[in-house]
Formats: C-alpha cells, sequence, structure tokens
C-alpha cells in the first residue's frame, strides 16, 4: 500500500510541483530553478476566466446528470433482481468501447448534414439545419453523456441499500409521493449523490478530449488549456502550475464535502 | 339498551392474490372500537398481508375494507387514518428520535405550537423524554422500538397496526412490552391490530384473536375461548400444547357422550358440541388438565396410565403417559414441592379428567 502510493501518488505530485516553480528554456526545456512567476500567470484574468467557465460547465454537466440519472439509478435499484442487473449492465456497456469513438459518433449524429438535422428535416420539423455541433449544447451533451454512468452508479449503490419499509413508513405517516421523496428518499441517498457529484465534477473540469472534439476547440476549457501548455507551447512549469492550483481547488471541494458529509452523518 | 358498539373495521370478503397464491381468502371480520385484536398464526398464513391491507400498502382484489364505516379499499397508505409499528420499526436513521416521532405532525403540516406539546406528550407515554436529541443508532433496541411506537400514536390515528413489533427483543423484554402495550392501549382508547406468531403473546395482550391459516380466519374468539375450545384441528395444534384424538361415538345419554378410541379407551364428553348424527369426532385434550395421582380419584374419566417419560422444564413437568391401552397422551403438572405427590419415570398412576376437558374439535 505504501509502495503504491509512493509510485502513483506522491512521486509524481512531487514532480509536479518541482516543475511549477521551474523555468522553461527556449526549445520547450525545463530550466531547475526557483520561481512564482508561474503563480503569477495563473491568475492572469485570462486563465482566471478559462478556470470560471470550466467550473460552470462542469456544473451545469453535474446537474444535468443528477437530474437525469437520479431516476434512471432508483428505477434499476427498485426493479426486480435478474432485471436490475440486465440494466445495470446497459448502464455500463457504452465503456466496452473507446469513449473517442463514441465522441465521434456524437460528432456524425450533431454535425450540419449529420443523422439528427436529416431526422428533423425529413420530418419537416426544421427548415434549415440546426447548428449543434461546436456550441457550447454540443459540450455539455458530449459531458453529460461521457459521465452519466459516473452519477447513476454510485446513486444505485445506496437507492439499493434503501429499506423499502422507510419508504413505507413515509407513507404511513402521511408523506404523499413527493413528501415521501424529498424528506426520506433523497435524504437516505445523499451518499450516492456526493460520491456522484465527485465523480462526475472533478473529472468534467478537466476533461479536454470532448470539449476540443464537440465544442470545436473555440472555447477553450482548463483541462485544454493545460494541455497545451504540455504539448503545443511546451511550457511545462506553467502547465505543472496550472495543475497544481487545480488540484488545490478539488482537494478544497472535496475536504468542504465531506465535512458536509461528516456533519449529516453526525 | 346499550347501543350496539361502533365497528371500527369491517373486512367484507376481502381476497388478496400474489400471483397465483391467494395470500387472503374471502376474510370477513368486524373489530369493535377500542378492542384489541391479534391476527396470529404461523409465517406465511396471511396475517401480515392483512394489516398490508389495513395500512394501505396493499389493495385487496375482491371485497371492501371499511374504517370507521368510509370504505378505504383502495386509498392510499398517506390518507389512511391509521398508523402502523413496523416489524423493522423503521425509523428514519438520519432522523433524531424527535424529528421521527414529529415527522407525521409534520407531513400533516400541524403547526410547530401544537406539534411540539404533542411530540412531548408521546414521548413521555413511552418514557423517552431524555433521548429525544438521539439518533436512531443510538438506541438500543428496546428503545427503538418506543420510538416506533410513539411515532404512531402521536398522529391520534383512529387504528394502530403492530406488525410483530415485539419479535426482535429477548424475552425479558418481550414481556415487559407486553405489558406496556396493554397499558397503553388502555390509555388510549385506541383499536389496536396486533399481528404475531407468538401464541403466548396473543393470549396476554389481546381481547379477541383471530387465527389465521392459509389465508383464511379459522377461528375468532377471546382468549380462553380460543384456548379451552378449539374449533379446528389447526387452533387447537397452533395454540398451546393439544392431545388430538380420533374417536367414534359409542353412545349418548342426554347431555353426555360416550367416545371410544380404536385401541378400546372410552371416555366421557358433553353432548352439546357432538352433532346428533355424528359418527367419529376429533377431540382435544390440554396437558394441564389431565389430572394424575397415585390414588384413584372420582371422575368422569378415570383411566390407569404409566409414567414412559419426564421432562424437567422448570416450573411444570412434561409427562409422557401411556395408557393401559397404549395411547400416548403428553400432561403437564406443576413441578411438585416437597409437600406433594412426586411422579417419576415408570411410575403407575391414575389419570382423571373432567368431561368439558374433552374438546369436540371436529365431528362427522
Amino acid at each position: 500500500m505504501v509502495l503504491w502510493l509512493v509510485v502513483f501518488v506522491v512521486v509524481p505530485t512531487a514532480i509536479l510541483l518541482v516543475y511549477s516553480f521551474c523555468e522553461r528554456d527556449e526549445v520547450g526545456g525545463v530550466v531547475f530553478s526557483f520561481t512564482l512567476d508561474n503563480y503569477r500567470r495563473v491568475f492572469d484574468p485570462v486563465y482566471l476566466n478559462i478556470f470560471a467557465r470550466s467550473v460552470g460547465y462542469a456544473g451545469l454537466t453535474t446537474v444535468i446528470c443528477a437530474v437525469v440519472g437520479y431516476p434512471v439509478a432508483y428505477y434499476i435499484a427498485r426493479a426486480p433482481e435478474a432485471l436490475r442487473h440486465r440494466l445495470l449492465l446497459l448502464v455500463m456497456v457504452p465503456f466496452w468501447t473507446s469513449f473517442l469513438i463514441r465522441t465521434y459518433a456524437w460528432i456524425t449524429i450533431l454535425k450540419q448534414d449529420g443523422l439528427l438535422n436529416g431526422l428533423l428535416h425529413s420530418f419537416a420539423v426544421t427548415a434549415a439545419p440546426l447548428n449543434l455541433l461546436y456550441t457550447p449544447i454540443a459540450v455539455v451533451l458530449g459531458l453529460v453523456y461521457a459521465y452519466l454512468p459516473f452519477m447513476i452508479l454510485p446513486i444505485y449503490g445506496s437507492a439499493e441499500k434503501l429499506d423499502n419499509s422507510l419508504i413505507e413508513a413515509a407513507h404511513d405517516l402521511g408523506a404523499g409521493p413527493l413528501r415521501a421523496f424529498s424528506a426520506v428518499i433523497v435524504p437516505l441517498t445523499m451518499p450516492g449523490i456526493a460520491a456522484g457529484t465527485l465523480l462526475v465534477f472533478v473529472p468534467a473540469i478537466g476533461m479536454f478530449a470532448i470539449t476540443d472534439l464537440m465544442g470545436g476547440a473555440k472555447v477553450p476549457m482548463i483541462g485544454n488549456v493545460i494541455q497545451n501548455q504540455f504539448l503545443q507551447a511546451r511550457d511545462w512549469p506553467f502547465g505543472a502550475a496550472l495543475g497544481v492550483i487545480f488540484m488545490l481547488m478539488f482537494a478544497v471541494t472535496y475536504l468542504v464535502l465531506q465535512r458536509r458529509g461528516a456533519a449529516l452523518a453526525e | 339498551m346499550t347501543p350496539e358498539p361502533l365497528a371500527m373495521i369491517e373486512l367484507r370478503h376481502v381476497t388478496k392474490r400474489f400471483g397465483r397464491f391467494t395470500a387472503v381468502d374471502d376474510v370477513c371480520l368486524t373489530v369493535r372500537a377500542g378492542e384489541f385484536i391479534t391476527l396470529l398464526g404461523p409465517s406465511g398464513c396471511g396475517k401480515t398481508t392483512l394489516l398490508r391491507l389495513l395500512a394501505g400498502f396493499e389493495t385487496p382484489d375482491e371485497g371492501a375494507i371499511l374504517l370507521d364505516g368510509m370504505e378505504v379499499s383502495h386509498l392510499p397508505p398517506y390518507r389512511r387514518n391509521v398508523n402502523q409499528v413496523f416489524q423493522s420499526y423503521a425509523l428514519f436513521p438520519h432522523l433524531s428520535v424527535r424529528e421521527n416521532v414529529g415527522f407525521g405532525l409534520r407531513m400533516k403540516s400541524v403547526p410547530a405550537a401544537d406539534a411540539g406539546p404533542r411530540i412531548r406528550d408521546a414521548l413521555a407515554m413511552v418514557s423517552l423524554e431524555e433521548l429525544a436529541d438521539r439518533l436512531p443508532h443510538q438506541l438500543s433496541g428496546g428503545q427503538r422500538q418506543r420510538v416506533a411506537l410513539a411515532r404512531a400514536i402521536v398522529c391520534r390515528p383512529k387504528v394502530l397496526l403492530l406488525d410483530e413489533p415485539l419479535s426482535a427483543l429477548d424475552a425479558k423484554l418481550r414481556h415487559a412490552m407486553q405489558l406496556e402495550l396493554k397499558h397503553l392501549h388502555r390509555k388510549l382508547g385506541l383499536t389496536f391490530v396486533f399481528v404475531t406468531h407468538d401464541q403466548e403473546e396473543a393470549l396476554t395482550m389481546s381481547d379477541r384473536i383471530a387465527i389465521i391459516n392459509r389465508g383464511r380466519i379459522e377461528q375468532l374468539g377471546d382468549a380462553s375461548e380460543i384456548y379451552h375450545k378449539p374449533r379446528t384441528p389447526f387452533a387447537a395444534d397452533f395454540i398451546g400444547q393439544a392431545n388430538l384424538l380420533k374417536v367414534s361415538v359409542a353412545g349418548r345419554n342426554g347431555t353426555t357422550a360416550r367416545v371410544r378410541l380404536d385401541n378400546g379407551l372410552e371416555l366421557t364428553v358433553a353432548s352439546a358440541d357432538l352433532p346428533v348424527d355424528a359418527k367419529s369426532a376429533l377431540v382435544s385434550i390440554r396437558p394441564e388438565k389431565i389430572c394424575i395421582s397415585k390414588a384413584r380419584m372420582a371422575a368422569e374419566n378415570v383411566f390407569a396410565a404409566h409414567i414412559e417419560e419426564e421432562i424437567f422444564q422448570g416450573a411444570t413437568d412434561q409427562l409422557r403417559l401411556v395408557t393401559e391401552q397404549g395411547t400416548r397422551l403428553s400432561a403437564l403438572v406443576a413441578n411438585e414441592s416437597a409437600m406433594q405427590e412426586a411422579f417419576h419415570e415408570g411410575d403407575r398412576v391414575w389419570c382423571g379428567l373432567h368431561l368439558d376437558d374433552v374438546v369436540i374439535v371436529q365431528a362427522e
């Protein structure tokens, strides 16, 4: 366990931390020195905006995933056992192909002469093809599609453990379906919702492939920026500084969520 | 003239099926307001389904359920004025004792000024005032049981449904809770419907007992009636212990009749329960009704037997008797003090039976 932590957590993080204080030479190499310049650049409004946008997109994705995923997860958890296993399998089937391929599939659906526009046109719903691909809508759609299972599975986990007699008790005490849902079912599946939120929100902020492919690289996300620093711009120290700030942000979010969770469990 | 007591619950030919399994089969039952009725039967007999039909968790396939004169057969549980104490207690784990008890009032939008005292009263009723701020997982089994009770009575339901609420408690606590439930019933004056598979619980607590078997009510009556006058072999066997004997009718003489076992043992019974044209019957003899003595006694039924086996049970001794004719009978005697006669394996004894203690269960 300790070895595992050292190899996969401590060493990479240490390298990132060291790089973030270094400088870059003309050809993109890393010059070991100590400077705070990289961090100063992170707080440039340009990058802060990108940070904010990323958080916004990831937040929207998380909310949509929760709203769409909750009923699905709850339904699966309440289904008879045989059906439950089949439905769970269906949720996980998309993982069997590369997510790049699935994203390209979305592109063929959404593009100007793609499947969706073709259908809309042939049923005379729209006169001109809709501009769907390379819009924020496409980006959010892509993100929701990619991360929905990560919301469904943890919610399923806590919904499955929910004792049916608790729901009956709520009804027995005068709670209609809506009140039973808000007063008993949601609070008791909160651990699943929290885990799902973390599992969707965190990777959605850093995602760069979907935002590139479906957003047309028009609106860069923080993930794209970091990727660029390491590949195109060859400014590893700055990329590392962005990464460190990014990581700190998650650590804080996680701690806050965990504190809340602990307070709830008290 | 006293008015007829009001029927709080009325089941009219209620049937409930799950697929091809009939859980409740054409049940009719009337429960008076304020009555403590117990649905008693083995697991899978349909007693819990009956309770769930009353609570509204199931709807009947046939028949009607009336609550205080109003048909509620298809009303959802949250529109019925009944509350249930669940077998697992079903306390909300994320809410404190106080919030659990107040849940029903919150759902009914009872104003806080009114709800506060009512919650306090309910908690006081089950002596849990000090634990109001605890969470369910910080309570013992018995305390959880009380919270579940308080939560159910705080809404002042017309009927309180109890689904084997004592089955998870240990024997000592169970006895204490039995008495407490009985007191609570008296204090509140509510109609209690209590489901259990424990006959002792049923006999101790109920005004009336309905013995349920295979989705039907086998017998309905007060505890003494159920115990002393079982009407079906199932009822005789399920409640307490019984020696069930097949007999043929040998002759009648006014208020008494002679019945004979295949091996020749003859017994005198009361003829009132024996139909005139009956040729054979099933009789039930409770073990403790068999009077045992070393000396021959005077009784309607006297026969000799020897003690084949003696089983020590603490306060009582169970004796396995074999009569001269070879009939095996189980008898129960109080564990004797030094002042009384002692009975041991191998002893020859006389058995006496009052004719009312030979109960006709079935006659053909």
